[in-house]
């Protein structure tokens, strides 16, 4: 990404040595960020390093312990979001600021935004004739998004600053925000972008500033190609892709048994419209789709969350009728949720989340057998390598530590067959070689797995096998070794695989 | 928030100075400590205001009379730790022993079964609503109380029409009003008693864990295959048990057995809960705080007997008191978040 | 989603109509239980006068603003178990202060003292956000504080207040068929909360009641919205006890105990969610009417009033059950 050097002069935003503490616990040691105007200038680190923090400093919500922050060579200090708006930045958060239960008309009335000049981002953006009598909560998430990049924009800022906001659009929207954000920063404005996705970053920043440990670890040009780069200084040491690391622990290999787990003609909600699948004993079964093909449902339905509205679920050769989770456990089907908060009780310790499942039916709520607990805690925990110290509470655990503590509760109770949905979404580096390591020996004692993973690029460091859902329905099946990111990205649009490939090749 | 509004540091300060760093870890782990230094300061009050009142006597008519008021709680906590509240503790105590009563001329076993089971009925009513329909636990409990307020009016009249009156049967008298060994109320015993179950479950049982859960997170508990709603009924199905418990031993303490008896019991009940240092939101806190919070909220009331207050100072100090030791446990206990 | 080079499909068309009526169906639903309640109340007493409609609106007036008092903390997500006992302290401040007033001192006086139910409100708001005590711990605590103020300013029921001040609730306008207590009513709750609700202050209030979190990044100052509606419950409190004071014509210190627990169930009745951000107060209003024109329905055929405590308490927990059913079908499709 090169832009000539006339518009991209002057700093408009410079960050110098910023600092932040939570009592003992070091969020930001000094981050350095400079951002010049008409620059897209990108932050990338991994979880811990003190992205958030830094986002929150930015946008009012936190004070920072030392440093300063410059606009335009003028130091700001800003104290609440009002005086980032006035100091010329605005921010479209990870979640989105629209209030549920307001009309959008109301959300904007709230926060004084003229209706007509979102309007224009809004047409620029694509999205026509958006009834503003609509409550937010009716629109889909990927509108909301679109919706509170244009309530930035209308607010006319020098400095917007994105926070993962590509995460929930699918891949067509994002090129559209990509193009008109190129063409806004003509005008010489900035854009600061926070993404864990290096392909996005790649594709549109200039610099790219990389956060390790709550510092700057370096300023990075990205190229396509060379994200190593980037994911070297991420991490600190000399890098090895990850897929190399992890494909040398325990090569994928076919496993030719019976299956445990089979779907046939899943059909539920709008998104699932007819898939069926088999897992096998022994063998890790990959599902490659773009955002809300279905495969949520899909997950939902083999978990016992829903009901499928058609097609049947087999375990083990008998069709099984899920009623709740507790029925899919029964069978031995498990599911590791994407959202760790949807899995873990915050508040209470790791033992008692991983010892969950060994107190969910009326047949065990007697006495507990303190001793065998804590023994099959105790043997999770330690495969896992999970960093217990000092913490009481799983709340205060990092967020790869959390997902351990979610797969132990697993290992602990015993299972059949593994569901996990997006297991590495927002993890680190590291534990997401941990986890695929792990899945890969799960499978090699015997357990099926099914994963959803959104990182295309892993499937093959992990999968035995892969189907591809698009649009509900299964358009893509082979085996991991031919499943490389561009025939599965492919795929995933619902366009033919390249010759070469096993597939049963489906045409939108 | 606590930097935007600048009073965390200041208490923090102040903090430091009563009780340096290690004795404020101390307490922050150990709120039950502070709980029990507190009944203490209060005795201690009673004391100085009233010199000489403080005599075993007293100690065992306090103890005597926290005993229904901590059953009662007993059943507030357990809900109140599933993320839930129960306002129809008060009534379905009262129901309990008023029932009780007019029943008891005719078999006192028999009438304290019917009372105890109509606890049990009306708590399921209850967790139906709660579990089945989720219902907000607020408005659930506050409708069934206003119903069985209504049935049991309708009751009375018809039992007084009757002629009959209602009786408090000898033996829960002796168990509301006795003592053993000259001292010890009988209904400290069966306090003690349930206390212990209570606790023990709620810590070494898988029931004790789902309560925790629930109230932690019920998503988390479905995806790992509880059914909620089972824990949910048989709380509240529990909680009308032990209301139902506290209203008879309450007629038998207080020897009445009439519709107020154990209305004015339903605030106290949840306050006492939150003193004890369990959430509002549920899924953290005990009973051993309840008891703890049962005794000095009883303290407290005998205090403003024994100074004469008026009412209005009464109810003045009794509001403040709650609110003093709850906005305590926010700052010292959850300064960590 | 479509396939890739479309631009993104915007919401799925809905008209309008139906979705106004998917947002406003309860409060449509409690105007049309409210006509049918009215037809079946001729039907069974032909001889309903004016007077009874005057005796029902008043008898609904405190009922009412102690329900709009109680909504205004609940928009906000919030809860305030003190209402009853701010409406006891209104009722007798007034009753005191006007004991020997002429009308027009005593307008001044009505100024004053929800002026200073407003400022109590605000002492509830305060003492919630700066202790971080939850609002249900922090009301219950201070429903006995405010209680003992009330029977501090009138140990026992006693005061008065001029007839015509009485007569602004208890006449009636224009036509015998027109109630005061109806009209104050509308223009208490048209003049104050109207303003209030389509600006940002009022906006702010359902703002931090629906998504506390979305609020702040939007820059919405959620500490004053949630002061903002402590202050607005206070002043409706204070607007219930004067009403109370035009009804009874004296103070009672004990008169405001069971409004709180009716206000909340009139509010939920009238569509409110006690997880805050939705609902309105057209739905409250018609529900506080609903419950009393059912309760003098009962009166007039007879029923002891235990009876109808035991009715309004079961269609109470019908609703909710029937409110909770429909909310669990919507989320399973």
């Amino acid at each position: 990404m090169t832009v000539s050097g006339a518009t991209m002069s002057e700093p408009i935003l410079e960050i110098r040595g910023l600092a932040k503490n939570y009592g003992p616990v070091v969020a930001l040691r000094s981050a350095d960020v400079m951002v010049r105007a008409g620059e897209q200038h990108g932050i990338m680190g991994a979880n811990g390093a003190g992205k958030s923090t830094l986002v929150k400093i930015l946008t009012g919500v936190v004070r920072p312990d030392a440093g300063t922050i410059s606009v335009r060579g003028q130091v700001r200090a800003i104290r609440s979001p009002t005086e980032a708006r006035r100091a010329g930045l605005a921010t479209v958060y990870q979640e989105s600021s629209l209030i549920p239960d307001l009309t959008l008309e109301q959300n904007f009335r709230l926060t004084r935004t003229p209706l007509p000049a979102v309007r224009r981002w809004l047409d620029e953006l694509g999205l026509h004739g958006v009834d503003a009598r609509i409550a937010a909560r009716d629109l889909p998430l990927a509108t909301l998004r679109v919706l509170d990049l244009a309530r930035a924009l209308a607010a006319d800022p020098q400095i917007l600053i994105l926070d993962e906001m590509t995460a929930a659009l699918p891949a067509d929207l994002t090129e559209t925000v990509f193009r008109m954000l190129g063409q806004w920063r003509e005008s010489g404005r900035s854009l600061v972008f926070i993404s864990h996705r290096l392909a996005d970053i790649s594709a549109i920043c200039d610099g790219v500033t990389v956060l390790r440990d709550g510092a700057t670890a370096g300023v990075v040009e990205p190229v396509r190609g060379r994200e190593d780069q980037i994911v070297a200084l991420m991490l600190g040491t000399v890098s090895r892709p990850v897929g190399a690391a992890v494909s040398s622990t325990e090569g994928p290999h076919e496993g030719s048994q019976a299956a445990v787990l089979e779907a046939r003609g899943l059909r539920a909600g709008a998104a699932l419209r007819d898939v069926s699948l088999e897992v096998r004993r022994g063998e890790v079964l990959g599902v490659a789709a773009l955002e809300g093909q279905g495969q949520q449902e899909l997950f939902d339905c083999l978990a016992g969350v829903r009901h499928p509205d058609g097609g049947e679920i087999l375990v083990e050769g008998r069709v099984r009728s899920f009623r709740d989770p507790q029925d899919a456990i029964r069978q031995g089907v498990v599911l590791i949720p994407a959202d760790r908060a949807q899995a873990l009780l915050r508040l209470r310790s790791v033992q008692e989340n991983v010892a969950l499942p060994m107190v969910n039916r009326p047949s065990r709520w007697g006495l507990i057998n303190v001793a065998r607990e804590g023994r099959q805690v105790l043997q999770a925990i330690r495969r896992l390598e999970i960093d217990t110290r000092a913490q009481s509470e799983v709340r205060r655990m990092s967020g790869g530590n959390q997902q351990k503590v979610t797969i132990a509760r697993w290992l602990a109770s015993g299972f059949k067959t593994l569901l996990c949905f997006d297991p590495t979404r927002g993890i680190d580096i590291g534990t997401k070689r941990q986890i695929y390591g792990l899945v890969r020996e799960l499978a090699a004692s015997g357990a099926a797995v099914l994963i959803f993973t959104s990182e295309l690029s892993e499937i093959q460091l992990v999968c035995d096998r892969v189907i591809v859902v698009f649009d509900g329905s299964v358009v893509g099946e082979m085996s991991a070794g031919v499943a490389d990111e561009a025939t599965l990205l492919r795929t995933a649009h619902g366009l033919a695989a390249e010759r070469g490939s096993a597939f049963t090749g489906a045409v939108s | 928030m606590s930097e935007s509004l600048g009073g965390g540091a200041t208490w923090r300060g102040l903090a430091t100075l009563v009780a340096p760093n290690g004795r404020r870890r101390f307490l922050q782990d150990r709120p039950l400590v502070a709980l029990a230094a507190l009944l203490l300061l209060l005795t201690a009050v009673v004391d100085i205001l009233s010199p000489g009142a403080v005599t075993p006597e007293w100690v065992s008519a306090t103890l005597m009379f926290a005993a229904p008021l901590g059953i009662i709680a007993a059943g507030q906590t357990l809900v109140i730790l599933t993320g839930g509240i129960d306002l129809s503790v008060g009534v379905v105590a009262t129901t309990a022993g008023y029932v009780m009563a007019t029943l008891s001329p005719n078999g006192a076993a028999e009438a304290i079964l019917v009372g105890l089971g109509l606890g049990v009925l009306i708590g399921l009513m209850n967790g139906f609503g709660v579990a089945v329909f989720q219902v907000q636990p607020l408005i659930m409990t506050l409708g069934m109380g206003l119903v069985v307020t209504g049935v049991l009016n309708v009751y009375a009249q018809q039992t007084v029409a009757a002629g009959a009156v209602p009786v408090v049967p000898d033996v829960i008298r002796q168990l509301g009003a006795g003592r053993l060994v000259g001292i010890v109320p009988n209904s400290l015993v069966l306090w003690t008693l349930l206390g212990v179950v209570i606790i023990v479950g709620l810590k070494r049982s898988g029931y004790g864990r789902l309560l925790y859960a629930t109230g932690n997170n019920r998503i988390a508990c479905r995806l790992a295959g509880v059914r909620v709603w089972q824990v949910l009924l048989v709380t509240y199905a529990v909680a009308g048990l032990l209301s139902a418990l506290g209203g008879i031993l309450l007629s038998g303490t207080t020897n009445v057995a009439d519709r107020g008896l154990a209305e004015p019991y339903l605030l106290p009940s949840v306050a006492a809960v939150v003193i004890g240092g369990t959430s509002v939101f549920g899924g953290a806190g005990g009973y051993s705080g309840t008891m703890l919070g049962a005794l000095i909220l009883t303290i407290v009331a005998g205090l403003l007997v024994v100074v004469h207050a008026p009412a209005a100072i009464g109810q003045i100090v009794y509001g403040g008191i709650i609110l003093v030791v709850a906005a305590a446990y926010s700052r010292v206990v959850n300064e960590q978040t | 989603m479509t396939s890739s080079g479309a631009t993104v499909a915007g919401p799925p068309p809905v008209s309008l109509t139906r979705h106004l009526i998917a947002r406003n169906g309860w409060t449509i639903s409690v105007y049309v239980l409210l006509g049918l309640l009215f037809f079946f109340t001729f039907a069974v007493n032909p001889r309903f006068s004016a007077y009874d409609l005057r005796s029902l609106a008043l008898g609904a007036l405190p009922a009412a603003l102690a329900a709009v008092a109680e909504a205004a903390v609940v928009f906000a997500a919030g809860i305030d178990l003190s209402v009853g006992a701010l409406i006891s302290v209104s009722n007798v401040l007034a009753a005191s202060l006007m004991v020997n007033a002429d009308f027009s001192h005593s307008l001044g006086l009505a100024a004053f003292v929800l002026a200073a139910l407003t400022v109590a409100g605000l002492i509830n708001g305060l003492i919630i956000i700066v202790s971080r005590v939850p609002d249900i711990v922090v009301t219950l605590a201070m429903s006995f504080v405010w209680s003992g103020v009330a029977l501090m300013i009138l140990s026992q029921p006693g005061g008065g207040a001029p007839p015509e001040f009485l007569a602004l609730a208890t006449g009636t306008f224009m036509t015998p068929w027109v109630p005061n207590a109806l009209i104050l009513l509308v223009v208490m709750v048209a003049i104050v909360w109207l303003p209030i609700r389509s600006r940002p202050i009022g906006l702010s209030i359902f703002a931090t009641g629906s998504d506390p979190q979305a609020a702040m990044r939007s820059g919405v100052n959620v500490v004053r919205a949630r002061l903002s509606a402590y202050a607005l419950c206070g002043f409706f409190s204070g607007a219930a006890g004067l009403a109370l004071t035009m009804n009874t014509g004296a103070g009672d210190p004990l008169s405001g105990g069971f409004f709180t627990l009716t206000a909340i169930a009139t509010i939920v009745l009238g569509g409110v969610s006690l997880t805050g951000g939705r609902g309105g107060m057209l739905g409250p209003l018609a529900a506080a009417y609903i419950l009393a024109l059912i309760s003098s329905d009962l009166i007039f055929l007879g029923v002891s009033p235990s009876y109808g405590q035991v009715i309004q308490g079961t269609i109470m927990v019908l609703v909710v059950m029937a409110g909770g059913l429909a909310a669990l079908r919507r989320s399973a499709k």
